[in-house]
């Protein structure tokens, strides 16, 4: 039997019915998570058909989350790229950093957990890169009653204290992950060995677009808030769609979220920012789609970081949250079929642009959109002043001032102590 | 599919399956164990090719695919130990075990065609469930190899018969949700589970994890087919060594061997 022609249907009617986009995705998992799987897809098609289900989830993004996202025009920033240029396009900040909890990751985490209540299973477990997915999943844990274990590489926890201490205080419990590279994609094996041994009361509450259909598609649902509100907030402002819209990609949710309402808009451009740690030709960096190929990880076929043999490469990134080998499926198909373009911006970008968008925008992104900044600026000058751009401002940085003065050479533990 | 595979399950008694991992330690200690499992009472061997990912195993698996990949190992050169092996031993059955993406990365065809002419007779792909594991099957029948499927606690009733429809040359039965090398939650009989799976897919049932001792293997060997160890042997040949290694395998099959099969 030879593998089904590809499904290239239009986005509406992405994944198909074997959770394939293009030739990519899939559901690539042992046996023993195939029902779970097929349960889930089943119980969370009846929750889209539920009106119900929508109104509560709605209720709690509104009271709970605090959407809407405001849409922000960072007026000094396209200031900034228009002083550089002679004219600039100008350029919005949609603040998901204002949600609570301080990212996108929330959206999702809502979405699921509220699934994982209506299927009746009471103990969530997440794995986490920044700690922010991990934060996100321990609130909403807590807050409907609900036992939460995140898996945590050992690296991660180190250059996300603060994040750790968090979970812990939200009731978490934070299981260490020591084994490979002690990073996001071991956090997710291990997280997977916990759900292949507890498959019968536990909820694996992924927290990107990636893994075994249906999560890719359903992650993307629960954050493509983001984009509806972003398309309906740039018609109320500017009365027309965007020339551009901008992401980070780790493994691709807030991008995807944001992109999703655009994809039929032919005239959006839709781009998305890959971790380029020291440089994609360094080989020490964590741009899958730059600088990968296809394989088969964590459920899905998609773009790896991976040697000749099929073996998983090192992630290279300052931030946590992008330090991952893999991308989002949905991501793979947009790019081989070119409707969206992956560009990559480096550590030294990154921590230049946060410093930036502080300074000027009175803003502390995260290290993830930090990423963002420099080629949203690239191409406010690339548009010039009649253009339109919207950049997802997926995540605060009060996480990252660890990591950030540690890369400046600053000590502010001993500041505080003066 | 495989003839040698059907001449273990003709002889009679329950086949003992030993799991190693291919290049652990390094290639040629590896090849040494490989070679001297029959002598050992080795029915079929399960030849595992290492994966930096591979998230159904526990640590014991885990840490030896480390290993091998530390010493160079890579699919190919796992079946390259195969056809050494086959210069040896004509009989014995050889199932390669591993991850998907490393035979992706070599291609379905040239995997198949590869494995084939160097005498493995099928493989266990861990993460290629029935949705997934078409076009490898189709170029493993092509080649004349055995796919074996895998069928668990949680494969269902309405399930069981598109797992096992695909399988060929017997069906893995897992006894216990979880990774490799798990602790067993309670002894008990898998007679009923095994009884089911073979009803539905008319194939030998081999039943593995969790099995560690002689005892444990005696007690499956009384109602399945043949009974699997891996973890256990793998950790013996790490901590003590080939010679303990190798009498574990002895006490091992022994003990599944002690039983006549029973259908």
């Amino acid at each position: 039997m030879a593998d089904p022609a590809p499904n290239t249907a239009p986005n509406r009617q992405w994944p198909d019915d074997r959770g394939r986009f293009g030739d990519y995705g899939g559901r690539f998992v042992a046996e023993t998570l195939m029902p779970p799987i097929l349960s889930l897809e089943q119980a969370y098609s009846d929750a889209k058909a539920d009106p119900a289900f929508q109104a509560e989830l709605d209720d709690f993004l509104t009271h709970y989350v605090g959407r809407p996202s405001p849409l922000y025009f960072a007026e000094r920033l396209t200031e900034h790229a228009a002083k550089e240029n002679g004219g600039a396009a100008k350029i919005y900040f949609k603040r998901d950093e204002l949600n609570h909890t301080g990212a996108h990751k929330i959206n999702n985490c809502m979405g699921q957990l509220l699934l994982a209540k209506r299927m009746g299973k009471q103990r969530i477990i997440a794995e986490t890169g920044a700690g922010q997915h991990g934060v996100a999943t321990a609130t909403v844990a807590a807050r409907l009653g609900m036992d939460c274990i995140v898996y945590m590489g050992a690296v991660d926890i180190v250059r996300q204290k603060p994040n750790v201490f968090r979970m812990r205080l939200l009731g978490a419990e934070v299981r260490a992950v020591h084994s490979g590279t002690a990073t996001l994609k071991d956090a997710m094996n291990e997280a997977l060995r916990d759900w292949v041994t507890n498959v019968e009361d536990t909820f694996y509450c992924i927290g990107t677009v990636a893994g075994p259909h249906p999560y890719p598609a359903m992650v993307r649902d629960f954050q493509a808030v983001i984009g509806h509100e972003a398309k309906a907030q740039i018609m109320e402002r500017e009365g027309r769609l965007p020339d551009a819209v901008v992401a980070c990609i780790g493994g691709g949710s807030n991008a995807m979220g944001l992109f999703h309402p655009f994809v039929p808009d032919e005239s959006v451009r839709l781009i998305g920012v890959e971790a380029a740690g020291r440089g994609v030709k360094s080989g020490l960096h964590a741009a899958s789609l730059n600088g990968g190929t296809p394989g088969i990880l964590h459920g899905n076929r998609t773009y790896l970081l991976q040697d000749e043999h099929g073996q998983i490469a090192d992630a290279h990134s300052i931030s946590a949250g992008l330090d991952y080998p893999g991308i989002g499926p949905e991501h793979a198909h947009l790019h081989d079929i070119g409707r969206a373009e992956y560009v990559s911006a480096t550590d030294d970008e990154a921590l230049e642009h946060f410093q930036l968008c502080a300074r000027l925008e009175g803003i502390l992104p995260a290290l993830e959109p930090s990423h963002a900044i420099p080629r949203t600026l690239d191409l406010a000058k690339e548009l010039g002043p009649d253009g339109l751009i919207i950049m997802n401002m997926c995540g605060r940085g009060d996480k990252d001032v660890f990591t950030i003065a540690d890369a400046l050479g600053e000590d502010i533990a001993a500041g505080t102590e003066q | 599919m495989s003839v040698r595979i059907d001449a273990v399950f003709a002889k009679g008694r329950p086949a003992f399956v030993a799991y190693i991992m291919g290049g652990d330690p390094d290639l040629e200690a590896s090849q040494r164990v490989m070679n001297a499992l029959p002598g050992a009472g080795v029915d079929i061997i399960e030849l595992g090719f290492p994966f930096t990912d591979p998230m159904a195993d526990g640590p014991v698996i885990e840490e030896a695919g480390i290993r091998a990949r530390q010493a160079g190992t890579t699919l190919s050169s796992v079946i390259d130990m195969a056809r050494a092996f086959r210069t040896t031993d004509a009989d014995t059955p050889v199932i390669l075990m591993g991850y998907a993406n490393p035979v992706y990365h070599m291609g379905y065809e040239d995997f198949a065609e590869t494995a084939a002419d160097a005498g493995v007779d099928g493989a266990i792909i861990v993460d290629l469930p029935p949705e997934e594991d078409g076009p490898v099957r189709a170029a493993m029948d092509a080649n004349g190899l055995s796919l074996i499927r895998l069928a668990t606690p949680t494969t269902d009733a309405a399930r069981l018969p598109i797992v096992v429809s695909g399988s060929s040359g017997f069906v893995y039965y897992v006894s216990m949700t979880g990774v490799t090398g798990a602790a067993l939650v309670s002894g008990g009989s898998v007679a009923d589970q095994v009884a089911r799976v073979r009803t539905a897919a008319n194939l030998p049932v081999v039943v593995g994890f969790g099995v560690k001792t002689g005892e444990r293997a005696a007690e499956i060997a009384r109602d399945a087919d043949g009974v699997v160890v891996g973890s256990a042997i793998v950790k013996a040949l790490h901590e003590e060594g080939e010679d303990a290694a190798l009498a574990l395998v002895r006490e091992l099959a022994a003990a599944t061997h002690a039983n006549r099969r029973n259908r």
